[in-house]
């Protein structure tokens, strides 16, 4: 058993088969995809994966005006649905917060869409929006409000509103029950405290309620921004990227260009960049985040 | 002028009722401390004075107004809670300013008055910290403070020390009583220690389970007691109670206890009992003392010689534990010398100062 005896010390030795877990689970991976991304591999082509191309896939992306839109667009994207998820949330929130009985049974039921996989959420929305026999189309010519039949998920901005819906109606639970969680740790003095002072329930909210509540929203904010960074799903449930790539988002268009036009090279080049989105959106967060602590912090 | 007037004052939860109808007015400039065992009504009723609880039935006004229905911010009070219940996200210069920022003060008042309220409580130096960085007793100040700058017709007290450590809350006391000498405002104050209520009130109103036992001022409560309750809820230690029986002997009425011993009844008590009435006598530890340590004057005294249970030296007087009636009393030695657990003393039992309750009710019937 020489292992044993080994020289090294026991920290090293006891860390070590974290470390070369971490190394083959996530150190490795990363640093090969960083690696294609500077070659011109294709993956129907193996020996391409030995092609050295240098800079070349990154002086490409710069000038691609695809990539460029669907960066744009998530940008857009994240940025709406975020502000209409804390939105929705935040009201939502404050409404479960007032209920006296059944805010239990409300809590639960609210967390449903939270429930379902965005696949299937996509899915549903499509029918929802589907321009022959969905619900939307059904509902306003029953209605009797136009007899046109509106292609929702074919013109450019309707698609891009569906699909911002269906994200909305998935994910504004996730602000809503962090912020509840926060609003129920709130203590109730300073609000009764302001009430006093001579607040009008508006003033409350807008000097009490809400800066308590911030490091809740920043919370809310990183998690939720990560995650719409990232969103494939739905996209490609309810358009595809379509019509004609006007609905194309960053991992749609990053999956297209790696498994479907096979070059992972360029793909991997993209998702490089991208991710200077995602690390951009966190760290944001995350200092607002430290700052809101600080100032909220202390006093019990 | 800011009276408050409390009118047959309820309040309910479900069909729990928590306050059942008190009457009460507090004058203008008036201290008056609420004061009662915990689940007694008492800051359920400052609550209802402040707007912060609906009121289930009766009236509150303050001067002229009835404010029943005006929420908090329309009642020109102002509040200091028990856990402060500072803007933890505001330094103290804001917070004392908050409430004259949301009356759109102009800011050469607000910088006036916060550096007058500053002044008073000694928080000139901390006005650019937030209240993480305070002290228990700072940041009881900073909440006093910002009751103070809103020049308010009456100032609510929810219990403002209990969270306070014994010596700070000595010294807080101090300045409160400090406070409403300087700024001379109507003051309702809750606690549940019968120490501030003392030392603090113009007037105590004593309260259990949702009712008014006794209002008056710090010496009539403790030397007036009107039941058994306000006898041992004021003072400390509480007053002693023995049950006994009234009888006639000698032409005197007098007291028999448990254990035959009689006690002569003071003169103002002796017409209002009959013969053979259950009664309940009290006396205070003060009125009970060793022959030589505490007792002056001349009233009719009654010699009891006792063995010491347990003496508790408090330094200028020793408490003395023994058994009268069969029951445990406490009685005082002033000036004390060392006594030794077990030895015998001739107690002197001031017989003016006996109190008696009618047993069945409880009520004074010197009162």
């Amino acid at each position: 058993m020489r292992f044993f005896r080994s020289r090294l010390s026991p920290p090293i030795l006891l860390l070590m088969p974290a470390f070369v877990i971490i190394a083959l689970v996530v150190a490795l991976p990363l640093l090969f995809s960083l690696y294609t991304s500077f070659t011109g591999y294709r993956l129907v082509q193996p020996a391409s994966l030995w092609q050295w191309v240098g800079w070349r896939n990154y002086q490409r992306l710069l000038t691609d005006v695809d990539f460029w839109w669907a960066f744009g667009r998530t940008l857009v994207f994240l940025t709406i649905a975020l502000n209409l998820e804390l939105v929705l949330g935040l009201g939502i929130a404050l409404l479960i917060d007032k209920l006296t009985a059944g805010q239990r049974i409300i809590r639960t039921i609210m967390m449903f869409p939270m429930m379902f996989s965005p696949i299937l959420v996509g899915f549903q929305f499509k029918y929802i929006f589907n321009d022959n026999v969905g619900l939307v189309n059904n509902a306003i010519q029953s209605l009797g409000w136009s007899d046109v039949t509106i292609p929702w998920l074919v013109n450019p901005v309707t698609a891009n509103l569906a699909i911002l819906m269906a994200e909305v109606w998935m994910s504004t639970p996730i602000f809503a029950i962090l912020l509840l969680a926060g609003l129920m740790a709130m203590p109730r003095d300073p609000i009764e405290a302001a009430k006093v002072d001579g607040c009008n329930p508006w003033q409350v909210f807008r000097h009490i309620t809400l800066p308590y509540l911030m490091p809740f929203v920043y919370i809310a904010m990183a998690i939720r921004s990560l995650d719409v960074a990232r969103a494939y799903d739905m996209v490609k449930i309810m358009t595809n990227g379509g019509p004609a790539g006007r609905t194309e988002l960053l991992w749609t268009l990053i999956a297209r260009t790696g498994y479907q036009d096979a070059r992972m090279g360029m793909a991997n080049a993209m998702s490089y960049a991208s991710i200077l989105l995602s690390v951009y959106f966190t760290v944001y967060f995350f200092r607002k985040l430290a700052a809101a602590r600080r100032t909220m912090g202390g006093v019990a | 002028m800011a009276e408050v007037k409390l009118q047959k004052l309820v309040k309910k939860y479900g069909n729990v009722g928590v306050v059942h109808g008190i009457d009460l007015t507090i004058a203008h400039n008036e201290f008056v401390v609420l004061v009662g065992p915990s689940g007694c009504g008492k800051s359920t009723t400052l609550r209802m004075i402040a707007g912060l609880e609906d009121i289930s039935g009766g009236t509150i006004s303050i001067g002229d107004r009835v404010v029943n229905d005006l929420p908090p911010r329309s009642r020109n009070i102002s509040m200091v809670f028990q856990n402060y219940a500072l803007y933890p996200h505001m330094t103290v210069k804001e917070n004392l300013g908050f409430s004259l920022k949301i009356a759109k003060q102009d800011e050469a008042t607000i910088e006036k008055r916060v550096a007058e309220a500053a002044e008073i409580l000694g928080l000139t130096p901390l006005l650019a910290r937030t209240p993480g960085e305070l002290s228990g007793g700072q940041r009881q100040r900073v909440a006093m403070g910002r009751a103070i700058v809103r020049h308010p017709d009456v100032f609510l007290f929810d219990e403002p020390l209990s969270n306070l450590d014994a010596k700070l809350r000595g010294q807080m006391r101090v300045e409160i009583k400090k406070l409403h000498q300087k700024v001379k405002t109507t003051i309702v104050y809750v606690t549940h220690d019968q120490v501030e209520a003392m030392t603090l009130a113009d007037r105590i109103v004593i309260m259990k389970d949702g009712h008014i036992e006794q209002v008056g001022t710090p010496a009539e409560v403790f030397e007036q007691p009107k039941n058994t309750f306000v006898a041992t809820f004021i003072g400390s230690p509480p007053m002693n109670l023995l049950d006994a029986t009234t009888a006639t002997e000698g032409g005197r009425k007098v007291a028999k206890l448990a254990d035959g011993v009689t006690l002569a009844l003071p003169a103002a008590a002796a017409d209002k009992v009959s013969d053979g009435q259950a009664i309940t006598v009290g006396f205070r530890a003060e009125a009970f003392s060793p022959v030589g340590y505490g007792l002056t004057g001349d009233s009719e005294v009654a010699a009891i010689e006792r063995t010491v249970t347990l003496p508790e030296p408090l330094g200028t007087e020793t408490l003395l534990y023994t058994e009268l009636g069969g029951k445990e009393v406490q009685g005082k030695m002033l000036n004390p010398r060392p006594v030794q657990p077990g030895e015998q003393l001739t107690f002197n039992l001031d017989l003016s100062r006996l109190h008696v309750f009618d047993k069945a009710s409880g009520k004074s019937v010197l009162v």
